[in-house]
């Protein structure tokens, strides 16, 4: 077998398990192993890992595959073909269940087989049906909603005004002082732009929300659709982020898609704990940082009270506003009694009820901060000439 | 690849050598993600330092634009230029033009990093460092798409510059955002992770010169098990670093907890993390690790 097919089948096989391989990468992952050689198995390794793998996240998966295609020990020319059956064959099946069962008792070690699996119980148990025509008019139009969610905040990128006063706009000061012979006698200047607030979304998908999540997985979709700078991550027993998954406009399969992506759907709550992970992982490191975070849960945690309040100390110190939004809090005589919800709530900037989509739709035009005028921010879209 | 590396006093593991070595013969950027403090951006200074290409760093900042990356015309100048043309009866009507081209020709204009990076005719290549880019926002991000895939600028008053031969781009990114796949795709990736023990004494060793074998031993397996703890900010290897001079400094030989206690500063910047290693008892912490480092 030449290089070019061993490298076109090792990345059929990254692709066929779930990793996103653009051609280009694959043009380079050639060329990479041109220039590394084949005569040593890490050199392959790694040039596989420089051109092909483009998330820390697809690095173990990356290592399974190659070990199951480049074989073992020894790097041979001919690829081990039967590892890229079992791909084959669960990319064709089309949902027998048992048989599916059976095949996974045989091999249970298969990373490729499992993966499959989850979308079909996950699509089986929670039934987030097709969208119907009137749901999805009104998924567009809370997507329209959505652009005012977590207001503007003032960028660094300046942009040009009309005010005469300011800082100066010196480049368009200098053009117009050539028409008047050298004298600057219509100054121009700049004031900072506005932009818009990153929202970043944590969504419970414990058992206790389960019949809550239709409507909420909706919201989320629409937000992240309908605006900028919106990030989605599911918390339950562990920490996923849907963000990718939820970006196709077309509702339908964004919610399948993230449901494929999640592993634990109604599973416990260890709110604390995934929060702590958020936290490490991408909160405090800077994408929390001045940013709106919603949390959308019933505060009912598992965990222990002390790490939920140390959890969210940490992340109020770093947002610019910190939400709770809990479906349960539309009871009447809702006391905020959960555990988890007495430990967050004297962290919680405001403490939102979040039980159907249309009070979502509020959320909102709540979550709009009204310092700055709606819709101004795609003003600075255009600053980089 | 690592040996070159080695000898700037970087002590790179395969995967990051293959990477850079790969991003050389390939031309193409290299995209480096890790935790914070494994020595991302210092890969750019070792590299420019074997190559002798020039190091041009560009940090990214949000908000960051092509007057602040690319160039900006020496407005000031500019207006001193104009001035004087009028004072000696220079600028009429009838010289405008003449004028204007005057103005915005080279002497005039103001070369950022992507500029100097690209427009660079003599010696090796440049080493072009965009540090963070994950701090910069998406417009900024689309605009740095277009210079890398063809490595020219075009400066709409005085035209286009290509890179004669194209700088060796790295680029790092904290991962506090995303950075657009059209961005990754273009680039070679890898993902940095803290140093194995006997690299991280051998880095120590090369990187605070003061200090000794044993405590450099000592040093690196008592980080270790710091980052074991589940700290907010478990150190990297720049704060090993850091202590290991800390250490030096104070005069240690070997680490005891009164000296750690006092330096512990220098390794852990939170001050629950602190409380958390006191917590856990530092002697018998340091204990372990002196077990370790043998």
């Amino acid at each position: 077998m030449q290089v070019d097919e061993l490298a076109v089948g090792f990345v059929n096989a990254l692709r066929g398990a779930g990793i996103d391989v653009a051609v280009g990468s694959s043009v380079n992952y050639y060329q990479a192993l041109g220039a590394v050689g084949m005569a040593q198995r890490s050199s392959v390794y790694w040039a596989g890992r420089a051109t092909l793998v483009t998330e820390p996240d697809d690095i173990e998966l990356y290592d399974k595959i190659f070990d199951a295609y480049y074989g073992g020990q020894q790097l041979v020319a001919t690829p081990v073909m039967e590892v890229t059956q079992p791909i084959t064959l669960v990319v064709d099946d089309d949902g027998d269940d048992d048989a599916e069962d059976d095949g996974g008792d045989e091999d249970p070690g298969d990373p490729t087989l499992t993966l499959r699996w989850s979308r079909h119980e996950v699509l089986r148990d929670k039934d987030f049906a097709d969208y119907s025509d009137d749901e999805l008019n009104e998924a567009h139009r809370l997507m329209a909603a959505m652009a005012r969610l977590g207001g503007t905040r003032r960028s660094r990128r300046r942009r040009r005004t009309h005010r005469t006063a300011g800082h100066p706009e010196l480049r368009r000061t200098v053009r117009a002082a050539i028409r008047s012979g050298g004298e600057p006698v219509r100054r121009w200047y700049t004031e900072p732009g506005q932009r818009l607030r990153r929202v970043v979304l944590l969504l419970d998908i414990s058992g206790s929300m389960e019949s809550y999540a239709r409507a909420l997985i909706r919201f989320v979709h629409a937000a992240v659709v309908g605006r900028r700078r919106v990030e989605v991550f599911t918390i339950g027993t562990r920490l996923t982020r849907i963000t990718r998954e939820l970006s196709s406009r077309d509702p339908d399969r964004a919610v399948s898609a993230a449901a494929d992506a999640v592993s634990d759907w109604s599973g416990g709550t260890r709110l604390g704990d995934t929060l702590a992970e958020f936290n490490e992982i991408w909160g405090i490191r800077g994408m929390a940082r001045g940013a709106t975070v919603v949390i959308l849960s019933d505060g009912w945690d598992r965990g222990s009270p002390e790490v939920m309040a140390e959890q969210m100390t940490r992340l109020h110190r770093v947002t610019h506003r910190l939400v709770w939004v809990n479906p349960l809090k539309a009871t009447p005589g809702y006391q905020p009694l959960a555990q988890g919800m007495a430990a967050a709530l004297p962290h919680v900037d405001d403490f939102i009820e979040g039980h159907s989509l249309h009070s979502l739709e509020l959320l909102a035009d709540v979550l709009a901060d009204d310092r700055a005028p709606a819709g101004s921010f795609r003003s600075t879209a255009g600053a980089l000439v | 690849m690592a040996d070159g590396l080695k000898s700037c006093d970087y002590l790179a593991d395969e995967g990051l050598a293959t990477a850079v070595f790969l991003a050389m013969t390939l031309n193409r950027p290299l995209l480096l993600e890790g935790e914070p403090g494994v020595g991302k951006t210092e890969t750019a200074n070792a590299l420019a330092a074997w190559t002798g290409g020039e190091l041009i760093r560009l940090q990214c900042y949000e908000g960051i634009d092509v007057a602040q990356a690319v160039y900006e015309w020496d407005y000031s100048r500019q207006l001193l230029h104009l001035r004087t043309a009028e004072a000696t009866g220079g600028a009429t009507r009838d010289t405008a033009d003449a004028l204007e081209d005057e103005l915005y020709s080279e002497r005039f204009l103001i070369r950022r990093p992507l500029l100097r990076a690209i427009a660079a005719v003599e010696g090796p290549p440049p080493v072009l460092l965009i540090d963070e880019v994950d701090r910069a926002d998406d417009e900024f991000e689309a605009f740095l798409l277009e210079i890398l895939s063809d490595y020219a600028v075009t400066v709409p008053e005085i035209g286009r510059f290509a890179a004669v031969t194209p700088p060796r781009v790295i680029i790092t990114s904290n991962r506090t955002r995303d950075v657009h796949d059209a961005l990754k795709r273009r680039c070679l990736y890898h993902w940095v992770e803290h140093p194995g023990f006997e690299r991280e004494v051998a880095i120590i060793g090369r990187r605070a010169p003061g200090v000794s074998e044993p405590l450099a031993r000592q040093v690196a397996a008592a980080v270790a098990a710091f980052r074991e703890l589940g700290l907010y900010k478990p150190p990297g290897v720049a704060e090993s670093i850091d202590w290991s001079l800390a250490l030096g400094r104070l005069g240690a030989a070997e680490l005891t907890p009164e000296i750690t206690q006092a330096s512990l500063g220098s390794v852990l910047k939170y001050r629950e993390d602190q409380q958390r290693v006191v917590d856990q008892g530092i002697g018998g912490l340091i204990e372990q690790a002196i077990a370790r480092a043998g």
